[in-house]
């Protein structure tokens, strides 16, 4: 894959290497021009049946009102005016899921890239404690891991009892609004895993030569990060972050389980897509549902957009092209 | 990975390669340092499995992952929690359900990915773009609409809003994973294949998809281990008790509130993740380097 001098076109560690030689070579296709709409076919019906019509009917159905019972009565803007100004449950949810945004992004890539860098190097057991670190992120998203979190930070299980045992007060993290999204915080974190293995297959992507370098002008640990881990990390970095904020965005399993449906105590956990739920599938208000399925839609498509505007400025691809 | 791009080393100073005592010292604290780590990060896991095997009266009393009297109690007592139907039902609707995901993923995201990586058609880069953004796309922005439609189907309170999309190519992520995969193998292939006779669907069927296999194998593993733990769709289009799957027979130990449950529930729970653990034993290279490689998510 990859060809001689690494030096002077570092290729970063994107996930999607592999693009040079199809284009090439793209002359040589297949002369039977169908094949490829033939091969796509599933994807086509797919596509239009789950994905563009019910994100059109959607649209449409956030301008009515509708419990599937009766057929949808167009009210407008109504939706999305009693959202934004008559409904504090609804801010509250935004509020409640930009809060696990804004801490589980940057701590758990910290968890992850920190990690990431411990496990950088050539030691014995390098794959297994790989493997044991990214486990929790294919057990994190089930109801099983759920219920073990909500055992271990209830009235007298094992989280409490600890910190009882260092002399803090006991606390039911579960049933206390001020600690139950904390513990959520806590779940999110603990599956740093998956963001780490990007990151360390990232960091052995940096040339040592770099390193090298730096050492003969005598930099510390903290300037042989700052000048050439990172930048030359960043484009991992960037993909990193965009994922773990659209997937943060979208947590439902662990609130839904912890809270009992409710997002309680005290709508402390009450996610944007719990709420959601709520909405739809317990009030049959889908024409709101839908509304806010909108609503996170274009919340989701507008910060994509700029977290690719800023990434400009920071982001530092090796060969100077902007992918 | 070659000699040549040899991995940077950071924190191995000059003085440190130099001197073989101290750095067997490092060697010895990194690893004594990383087996902390682990154990916190393990730790969960090894107290479910613990408390799986506790009797009810120790688990609120000790604090220690394993238990003092083992008991095999609580899974007879979680298998028939609810009454009418047994986690056996559970398992067995969740596992049907698993393994037709994983057979309509394979297929459909095997066909959209030849397509998109060998085959040559107008507006492939325009689809392609549009397949990568509805990797993106936030599931629960669909699922109010495609509730709506499928209750025109007819299809709510069956398996079919679950199964009938993955054979439609809508875990969009396997496609973008396979299509990675397919670009790595060489076009001298298709081109031998091309001059001996074979047209694009035999090629594909005969030489590609073969060629695949590793991707096929990680694309299986993680569609069965994401249908297997999804929770969201089964809850939402899933009613009786007799068609609920694993997560949803899980969730209902939630009403049972007090930490007597706790015993059976973790029992439970240790065999509803069973399945993951043992992918995880048999194919941990190939889950983690899938990850690796396409940046997915568990």
């Amino acid at each position: 894959m990859s060809s001689t001098a690494r030096l002077d076109k570092q290729a970063p560690a994107s996930p999607t290497p592999a693009t040079k030689e199809h284009r090439t070579v793209r002359k040589q296709g297949f002369a039977d021009r169908t094949a490829g709409y033939v091969f796509l076919l599933p994807w086509f019906a797919g596509i239009a049946i789950f994905t563009i019509g019910p994100l059109v009917y959607s649209l449409y159905l956030s301008f009515t009102d509708y419990n599937l019972l009766q057929s949808p009565s167009w009210v407008g803007f109504a939706n999305y005016h009693q959202m934004f100004t008559a409904d504090p449950r609804f801010m509250h949810s935004v509020r409640v899921t930009l809060t696990y945004v804004v801490v589980v992004t940057p701590v758990k890539l910290a968890l992850a890239l920190g990690v990431a860098m411990l496990l950088n190097r050539r030691r014995r057991g390098i794959g297994m404690y790989r493997s044991l670190f990214y486990l929790p992120s294919l057990l994190g998203t089930s109801v099983a891991v759920a219920l073990v979190w909500r055992s271990l930070f209830s009235q007298g299980g094992a989280v409490s009892n600890g910190l009882a045992s260092l002399g803090l007060p006991k606390t039911d993290f579960i049933n206390d609004p001020s600690w139950a999204l904390p513990a959520i915080i806590v779940l999110a974190c603990w599956q740093f895993g998956a963001p780490m293995v990007i990151f360390l297959a990232g960091l052995k992507q940096i040339p040592s030569e770099l390193y090298d370098a730096v050492d003969v002008d005598g930099a510390s640990k903290w300037e042989r990060f700052r000048h050439i881990t990172l930048p030359m990390l960043s484009p991992v970095i960037f993909f990193n972050v965009l994922l773990e904020t659209i997937n943060s965005f979208q947590a439902f399993t662990p609130a839904f389980v912890i809270s009992g449906g409710t997002g309680g105590p005290a709508d402390s956990t009450l996610f944007y897509t719990l709420y959601l739920y709520q909405k739809g599938f317990t009030d049959f208000q889908f024409g709101y549902a839908s509304a806010m399925a909108w609503v996170l839609l274009a919340a989701v498509a507008v910060l994509t957009a700029l977290m690719f505007k800023v990434s400009r400025v920071w982001v530092f691809y090796g060969d100077g092209g902007n992918r | 990975m070659s000699a040549r791009t040899a991995p940077a080393l950071p924190g191995g100073t000059a003085a440190a390669r130099r001197n073989p005592g101290r750095r067997a010292g490092r060697t010895v604290l990194w690893h004594v340092g990383v087996v902390v780590i682990v154990l916190v990060v393990i730790y969960p896991v090894v107290w479910m499995l613990g408390t799986s095997f506790k009797p009810a009266t120790e688990i609120v009393t000790s604090n220690r992952p394993w238990p003092l009297h083992w008991t095999l109690q609580n899974f007879p007592d979680g298998w028939h929690a609810n009454p009418g139907v047994s986690f056996g039902k559970f398992f067995v609707n969740s596992l049907f359900i698993s393994v037709l995901a994983v057979v309509g993923t394979l297929l459909s995201c095997s066909f959209a990915a030849y397509a998109f990586s060998r085959l040559e058609f107008r507006g492939r880069s325009v689809l392609f773009a549009g397949m990568v953004v509805t990797i993106l796309l936030p599931y629960h922005v669909l699922i109010v609409p495609q509730y709506a439609i499928f209750k025109q189907f007819g299809w709510i309170n069956t398996d079919l809003p679950i199964i009938a999309p993955k054979f439609l190519a809508t875990e969009a992520f396997f496609i973008f994973l396979m299509v990675q995969f397919m670009r790595g193998i060489p076009r001298e292939i298709d081109e031998a294949a091309r001059i001996d006779g074979c047209g694009p669907y035999r090629t594909f069927l005969w030489i590609l998809l073969p060629l695949t296999r590793p991707a096929l194998i990680t694309s299986a593993i993680f569609s069965f281990i994401w249908t297997w733990n999804d929770f969201f769709t089964q809850l939402v289009y899933l009613n009786d008790t007799d068609k609920f799957t694993v997560p949803i027979g899980l969730s209902l130990f939630v009403d049972q509130t007090g930490s007597t449950s706790y015993g059976p529930m973790m029992a439970m729970s240790i065999l509803a993740l069973l399945p993951v653990f043992l992918f995880f034993l048999a194919f941990q290279r190939l889950l983690v380097d899938g990850a690796t490689s396409s940046g997915l998510k568990g």
